[in-house]
């Protein structure tokens, strides 16, 4: 027996939290492909940790989603239980680790949104995104403060980190204008002062991505041609074969607890 | 015997004290009281509510901690009790009690400091070593053994110890 996918109602508000609890959900899922292979233990540590602080973002993002739509879903069924076009989020976060630069790069990139991002929610209209927002804040704020630190250790370091550090910067920088997009769906939400226009943090995201590239001697690559489709479900080649692990117990054994 | 309390007055202060023993499962020295994790204890018709609010969003010692409540109600003959997750407000390290932070101390694990604003992007930190007093302190990584604490080494006495991370 396997479990089939579920049907979702995405109201404007539901899918609003969906997009950024499945943001939290992969990028938290990626780091934890790091545990055990890290390149040294405290590293190994922080990145299990930082995906921890993800997963219990996603959890509550879920809940909440379950909770508004009132359809008898979950946090779990919406984790393991949809097809890879139901899921709305970022090309970014879906992006395999790569080397240990890689996955330092794309955590710089989401955390230099997130930082801002959560703190401005803390004063969403929506009282529930609001005190999770105020959670988050806490933990961007470190996440940010550690892939900086790695970004200029790595960009400044050696001349193989230095290469790595560059040529993750320049595969992934196509991505990063996603992190910019809202739709009609969001722009309701936007008026009443639910949600936050992503738009109005593109100046502080780019003041911090230029100060540590700049820090880390990186460069910003020249191109501002930009990839999307995350947000409505059009995903890259990656993210169904992370879903093919991080579903298969719950596909295979609907239910299965231990 | 264990009895069955009745009285609302009574059963909810049985209830607190009952519930604010239990102790942080990753650091079993602090009651739950002690974190601040605790926010409140309600009865309506006969009914205990606890309400408890998460450290860190991932904490994983949540649900153990929810279950350890359960069980010291219904140690207290108190059955059927509800444990409710609250997330506003958020919880911060300021309100773990004065107790909290000497406990940590004797514990080996240097406590927050009082009053964390917000973190500039390079900020720089003074912790003081638990065992030595010392504030020639160094982070070693800004992650450690649990979500709630960073890996710290005194370059005075030499020992690495945990610091409770300002939340």
């Amino acid at each position: 027996m396997t479990a089939a996918s579920i049907s979702i109602v995405e109201s404007p508000l539901v899918l609003y939290a969906l997009r950024r609890a499945d943001d939290a959900l992969f990028l938290g899922h990626r780091l934890s492909e790091w545990c055990g292979h890290a390149p040294m233990m405290e590293e190994d540590m922080a990145l299990a940790n930082m995906g921890l602080d993800l997963i219990g973002q996603a959890r509550e993002l879920y809940t909440y989603a379950a909770k508004i739509e009132g359809a008898g879903n979950d946090e779990d069924k919406f984790a393991y239980l949809r097809d890879v076009r139901q899921y709305r989020n970022l090309l970014l976060v879906e992006q395999p680790n790569g080397d240990f630069a890689r996955t330092i790069v794309r955590q710089f990139f989401y955390s230099a949104f997130a930082d801002p991002y959560w703190r401005a929610m803390m004063k969403s209209k929506d009282e529930t995104l609001a005190a999770i927002a105020a959670k988050s804040e806490k933990e961007s704020a470190y996440h940010l403060r550690h892939s900086s630190e790695w970004m200029i250790r790595l960009g400044d370091g050696t001349e193989e980190s230095h290469r790595r550090a560059q040529a993750a910067i320049d595969d992934l920088w196509a991505f990063t204008g996603e992190l910019f997009d809202n739709d009609t769906s969001d722009a309701a939400l936007i008026f009443d002062g639910v949600a936050v226009d992503p738009e109005s943090l593109r100046a502080v995201w780019s003041r911090t991505v230029s100060s540590v590239l700049n820090a880390s001697t990186l460069k910003i690559p020249a191109s501002d041609w930009m990839q999307k489709g995350g947000r409505t479900g059009h995903h890259s080649e990656h993210l169904g074969h992370l879903l093919s692990e991080l579903q298969s117990l719950q596909r295979s054994f609907p239910g299965a607890t231990w | 015997m264990v009895g069955t309390v009745t009285e609302p007055r009574d059963l909810r202060a049985i209830a607190w004290t009952a519930a604010s023993q239990v102790v942080d499962p990753e650091i079993p020295v602090l009651t739950i009281a002690d974190l601040g994790v605790l926010r409140d204890v309600t009865v309506y018709d006969g009914n205990v509510e606890v309400a408890i609010t998460p450290t860190y969003s991932g904490c994983p010692a949540m649900n153990m901690i929810a279950l350890e409540i359960e069980l010291a109600l219904e140690r207290e003959g108190i059955h059927n009790s509800k444990i409710k997750t609250v997330l506003s407000p958020a919880w911060t390290t300021d309100w773990m009690s004065d107790a909290g932070r000497a406990k940590l101390k004797d514990y080996g694990i240097a406590p927050p400091m009082a009053g964390s604003g917000r973190r500039a992007l390079f900020g720089e930190q003074q912790v003081a070593c638990p065992q030595c007093g010392s504030t020639a302190t160094e982070v070693l990584s800004e992650f450690g053994s649990t979500s709630c604490k960073a890996l710290w080494r005194c370059t005075a006495c030499r020992e690495p110890f945990d610091y409770f991370k300002c939340h």
